[in-house]
């Protein structure tokens, strides 16, 4: 196999971090290379660098024999290189043909763009009308609209990030058909995962990246998904457990609840049901923007719903707002750290009394005891090994895995009657992950009802009891989470979106 | 023909040129909008094109030239805000009313020695015998260049938004300027100089006031023009055609109450003089009700500082 | 090259600083506009911050510096609260004016009576007119989602034409021999505000100092600032605290919109003493640079509000003695406040140099 890309020594450095140190590997032509290694292990950057999106500070790329040094990302498409990014660069407003044309040098006319997409789109088994807004679409089609917009181009590299975290397992099967077809025709793919099952099923070689330092390569194929992970974690990671109990009575119970979406582009809900009972973890599949945020919303009391048709021990909260709803022990984690579950600009001390107001009594008659306050976020910081140089510190400065751990033992900490949580490991690292996991187990055999909403499979049935899935805001009959196949999973989850008519031809 | 003692074929003719100046600033302010910036500058922009304008006139008898250095004073003025919320990642809000409050002070001071001056007339378009057809000639064939200026203005703000790929990139910038940047287009740069634009525009709709409407130069003389384009802008929720209608309908409610008033009707000129900005506030309260419809045009970056991470 | 690099902790002690380097650069850029009109700039900035506190008329100057910075204070005040929000009441000068109008109404309605009820019923008026006015923003972008900040401005060019025809029809002083304005309120011992009038001292002085306590209290200690607090930073976050948005709207209005109010009474029954058709001189946006410069916090604002006052001051001792004209000081301050908002950038991002072309 001849050489494509070969990146010697590249070296990246930010303010306290060294997010790539003397990385080097060489992708083949025609070979689909893996990119393994967990959360801010500095994947992203590396191929930011190669994208021409980050400058590196020291390194080089050499591509097809020649020395590549893209200063921007144009430099790196007219070069052969193309990106699908992991959070999309995508255009709501803009239909999908608008989108395909901002992403290509030469666009050709409107017409004509249309009729190459729906060519693209056909041979490659990913059906999409280029005349439709991208907000309206699902996640697994924007997707699409990304691919298309780098295949136009006839890319020799083509950059994966993080592709399969919005498709359900039939999509990825779709997906991986897509990526060989292309793989046969030649075109190299960068396919930078955590997921250890895919890459093994995909690629011919895998890079392994740890702190920012290539601590590995392998061929998958010939490895254990456990070795692969011991490689990327360096150690062995402790897996949550919990012992088997019976279920409790019902603690939370939905009803027919129905919702407008909280955003133009947003999901409504659509006569969701789901019971929860006191030592329960009941685990919510589905692809992103499903209704997630919304269920979040509603569950929280961001949203207000009617008032029976959500009951807590029997007694209707549907109407209640979140500090309504937190004086009866019902809490919440959402998804989105920084300005959501926390206020990046504010200290711990004050994001603690966040949520900690009423539950833990900090204020008397409206004014505020600080004192009061910074024990209870000193509680979570021990208790939760957060690291921080002290509870002063902006949220701000926090990792992504230790906000996530203060966030969650916040909650947690309130001892709650019901926590729901959105993505509560989304983009941490895997020892954090495995501490919040355990955490939210713990919880659950005290007595909590549990509810997490994730689009990590693996983590829904490490921790589920049961199991449910949104799709297009509409929420599948739970079932027993032990002895559910990957393909009942997927089909819970909607199956293939729109894809019933689609194959790929040739 | 006379309708209560107005000729209808002049009260168009003179509506298409009281609606110039905040169609002018509107449609800068669009454009500006457009690609994610909300710059609230606008009246100071306006009001110190309205002295540049008048200076250079004055200076050098030229009409002509005192837009052209109107608009670059404007739009030198703009950098200002460009390079505080640009480069300086400055609060939009808060730089759009320093713009303003600077521009007031700035204006007073520049035209300090030119108050009670009464600057050249502007000549018409010669259009020779188009003038003579009737209807026809005295709406749309007997107007100063300006005019013509800013109705070309609205036409290619439109055809470029619409049909360009210029167009496409700076609805792209304005839609989701991480999404622009990742593409590797270069939002900053794109911004800076939709807001210079957004200035000279302005800056000629204010020079319009002193050099055409008014034939002098008053302090504070824009008195709330700028503002009210910015209402314009979301009331045509950004689209150039509707900005061309918003316009036309305050310049008419202008016009009528400067009519009104001019019959001398016994009813207070205080109470008239406020019903420009009633009605600003009673459009805005109309189309902001259908505010999810409407939402789905606004730029989703607007107003959002942006900062290249990496 | 040079880049900007976000820190990952705001520097606090920076935004006590930035301030202080906004006036210096101020000072410097304006009397280099000063020298532009042909002005000796350092005579300039010297009358401008030296001559009122220091200088040989100091006597005279120093209660008028108090005069200009208790109506700025108070109207900073309650605009810093909602900018902290993010809910941009710009038409303070507005309300000053309606609140003015009320105040100044109720104290003549009871004219000629001879009772300090009057001035009580008179500054409750301009407390109400000034939030009532206030909440029509607020009302309209509750109900219809408008934007605060077209509307409260627009409401400022309405009370000033209601200002005129005020001062021109009902307020008009009967014995005033057909000339516009109202009878002066200070020549009515009941409505009048002042209290040592040689020291620059009335009761809006007072409210002020008691508005600065009890705000300070207020962000800093009481949950409903630091509801306001959170609502700025994230408005997500505050939703999602149980921070219900509406509430915080009507409040942050309605107490700019009062405190605007009543500030516009005392001054008409007090350095202004009568409604007349040009009563109000912007302090309503002079106030909006107070706020910022004061870092929207209240100590800040006490402070700053008496530097904007001394510029005010210095500038017509500046206009007087060396013919540097009104506007003047107009531009200078917009210029103080554009110093201050780009300097902000430095509490969250640090300056970088970067080498080039490495590759």
């Amino acid at each position: 196999m001849s050489e494509l890309l070969r990146i010697e020594n590249l070296t990246k450095a930010y303010p306290g971090v060294v997010a790539n140190s003397d990385v080097s590997f060489t992708i083949g032509a025609g070979e689909v290379h893996a990119l393994l290694g967990e959360n801010g292990a500095g994947k992203s950057t590396l191929v930011k660098m190669i994208y021409g999106l980050v400058k590196p500070d020291a390194g080089a790329m050499t591509l097809m024999g020649q020395p590549f040094t893209p200063t921007k990302p144009s430099d790196a498409r007219a070069a052969g290189v193309a990106m699908v990014f992991q959070h999309f660069s995508l255009f709501d407003a803009l239909s999908v043909a608008e989108n395909v044309a901002l992403g290509m040098e030469n666009p050709p006319s409107t017409r004509h763009l249309a009729q190459q997409i729906r060519e693209v789109s056909q041979t490659y088994g990913l059906p999409l009308d280029p005349d439709r807004q991208v907000g309206d679409l699902s996640a697994g089609e924007r997707q699409r609209v990304e691919i298309i917009r780098c295949l136009l181009q006839d890319p020799k590299l083509l950059i994966m990030d993080e592709p399969t975290s919005v498709l359900t397992p039939q999509e990825v099967d779709i997906l991986f058909e897509t990526l060989r077809k292309l793989q046969a025709e030649g075109t190299s793919i960068l396919y930078i995962s955590h997921k250890l099952d895919e890459i093994r099923a995909l690629c011919q070689a895998a890079t392994v990246l740890r702190l920012g330092k290539v601590v590995g390569r392998c061929d998958p194929t010939e490895k254990s998904a456990s070795e692969l992970a011991e490689m990327m974690i360096g150690s062995n990671l402790h897996r949550p457990s919990r012992p088997a109990q019976e279920v409790g009575p019902v603690a939370l119970e939905v009803k027919n609840l129905s919702l407008p979406s909280l955003s133009a582009f947003g999901t409504p809900l659509k006569d969701i049901s789901m019971t929860v009972h006191k030592g329960q973890i009941f685990g919510i599949g589905g692809v992103a923007g499903n209704g997630q945020d919304e269920l979040l919303a509603a569950l929280s009391g961001e949203m207000q719903a009617p008032r029976g048709a959500i009951t807590l021990h029997g007694d209707a909260i549907g109407h209640l707002g979140p500090t309504e709803r937190r004086k009866r022990s019902v809490m919440a984690a959402p998804e989105e750290r920084m300005g959501h579950a926390a206020v990046p600009a504010m200290s711990l001390t004050e994001n603690a009394a966040l949520t900690g107001m009423q539950p833990k009594d900090l204020a008397t008659r409206g004014m505020i005891d600080w004192g009061k306050a910074r024990d209870f976020a000193a509680e979570i910081i021990a208790r939760f090994d957060v690291r921080t140089p002290g509870t002063q510190t902006a949220a701000s400065a926090l990792s992504g895995g230790n906000l996530q751990k203060f966030v969650i033992g916040r909650e947690v900490m309130q001892n709650p009657e019901v926590l729901i949580v959105n993505q509560p490991t989304w983009g941490v690292d895997a020892h954090a992950a495995a501490t919040i996991r355990q955490a939210l187990m713990d919880l659950a055999s005290a007595g909590t009802a549990v509810i997490v909403i994730s689009q990590d499979l693996d983590e829904l049935m490490e921790v589920s009891d049961v199991f449910a899935a949104l799709n297009e805001g509409r929420l599948s009959a739970a079932r027993p989470a032990a002895g559910l196949s990957i393909e009942e999973i997927g089909l819970m989850m909607g199956g293939a979106h729109d894809l019933e008519v689609a194959h790929v031809a040739g | 023909m006379m309708v209560f003692g107005i000729d209808p074929i002049v009260l168009i003719a003179s509506l298409m040129a009281a609606s110039t100046p905040i169609l002018l600033a509107a449609i800068g302010e669009l454009v500006v909008e457009k690609t994610g910036v909300l710059n609230l500058g606008v009246e100071g922009m306006m009001i110190t094109g309205a002295v540049c304008g008048f200076i250079v006139t004055m200076e050098t008898g030229s009409p002509g030239a005192g837009f052209v250095a109107a608009a670059v004073g404007s739009a030198l003025l703009s950098l200002i805000f460009a390079v505080l919320t640009q480069v300086f990642l400055a609060n939009q809000v808060a730089t759009g009313l320093a713009l303003t409050l600077f521009g007031l002070g700035l204006s007073a001071l520049m035209g300090q020695s030119y108050v009670g001056l009464k600057s050249p007339s502007f000549p018409a378009v010669n259009f020779g015998p188009l003038a003579d057809i009737p209807v026809v000639g005295p709406i749309l064939f007997n107007h100063d260049p300006m005019v013509y200026v800013a109705l070309f203005t609205v036409v290619g703000v439109w055809a470029v938004l619409r049909y360009s790929r210029l167009g496409l990139i700076l609805r792209a910038v304005g839609e989701n300027h991480d999404a622009a940047h990742a593409l590797g287009y270069k939002v900053v740069r794109i911004r800076i100089l939709a807001i210079m634009f957004g200035g000279a525009c302005a800056g000629m709709g204010g020079a319009y006031l002193s050099l055409v409407r008014v034939h002098q130069w008053v302090e504070g003389m824009t008195a709330g023009a700028g503002w009210i384009a910015l209402a314009i802008v979301v009331f045509a929720s950004w689209r150039a055609g509707r900005v061309l209608l918003g316009a036309y309908l305050f310049g008419g409610v202008t016009l009528l109450q400067l009519n009104l008033q001019a019959a001398g009707s016994n009813f207070p000129v205080q109470y008239l003089s406020m019903s420009p900005y009633l009605i600003t506030i009673l459009v805005l309260v109309l189309m902001s009700a259908g505010r999810r419809r409407n939402a789905l045009h606004a730029p989703g970056s607007l107003g959002r500082v942006f900062h290249a991470s990496s | 090259m040079i880049r900007l690099e976000r820190r990952a902790v705001p520097a606090a002690k920076l935004s006590y600083v930035t301030p202080v380097i906004a006036v210096v650069l101020t000072m410097v850029f304006g009397g280099a506009l000063f020298a532009a009109l042909g002005k000796d700039p350092i005579a300039a900035i010297r009358t401008i911050f030296y001559e009122p506190l220091f200088g040989e008329f100091s006597f005279y100057y120093r209660p008028q510096l108090l005069v200009k910075a208790t109506p700025l204070l108070l109207i900073a005040l309650g605009l810093a609260m909602g900018f902290r929000a993010g809910i941009w009441n710009i038409g303070a000068e507005g309300q000053y004016i309606v609140g003015a109008i009320c105040g100044a109404a109720v104290a003549l309605a009871f004219y000629p009576l001879d009772s300090r009820i009057v001035f009580v019923l008179a500054v409750l008026a301009g407390m109400v007119g000034g939030a009532l006015w206030a909440m029509i923003p607020a009302f309209l972008k509750l109900r219809f989602g408008t934007n605060e900040i077209l509307v409260s401005l627009m409401l400022v060019y309405v009370a000033e034409n209601l200002l005129a025809a005020m001062a021109l029809g009902p307020l008009k002083n009967p014995e005033g021999l057909g000339f516009p304005g109202s009878r002066n309120l200070t020549q009515y011992e009941a409505a009048n505000s002042w209290i040592a009038q040689d020291l620059g001292l009335h009761w809006g002085g007072v409210a002020a100092a008691v508005a600065v306590v009890v705000i300070f209290v207020l962000m800093g200690w009481h949950v409903l600032g630091f509801q306001i607090r959170v609502s700025g930073e994230s408005p997500r976050a505050a939703r999602f605290a149980g921070v219900r948005p509406q509430v915080l709207v009507v409040f942050c209005m309605a107490a700019s919109g009062m405190l605007a109010g009543v500030a516009g009474y005392f001054e008409v029954s007090g350095p202004s003493g009568q409604i007349s058709i040009d009563f109000n001189s912007g302090y309503g946006f002079t106030a909006i640079i107070v706020a910022f410069l004061g870092r929207l916090h209240p100590i800040g604002i006490l402070l700053a509000s008496f530097l904007m006052a001394l510029t005010y001051i210095g500038g017509e001792i500046a206009q007087n003695q060396l013919g540097l004209p009104a506007a003047a000081i107009q531009a200078f301050q917009g210029m103080l406040l554009f110093f201050i908002l780009g300097l902000d950038v430095f509490t969250n991002y640090r300056l970088k140099l970067i080498q080039r072309g490495v590759a």
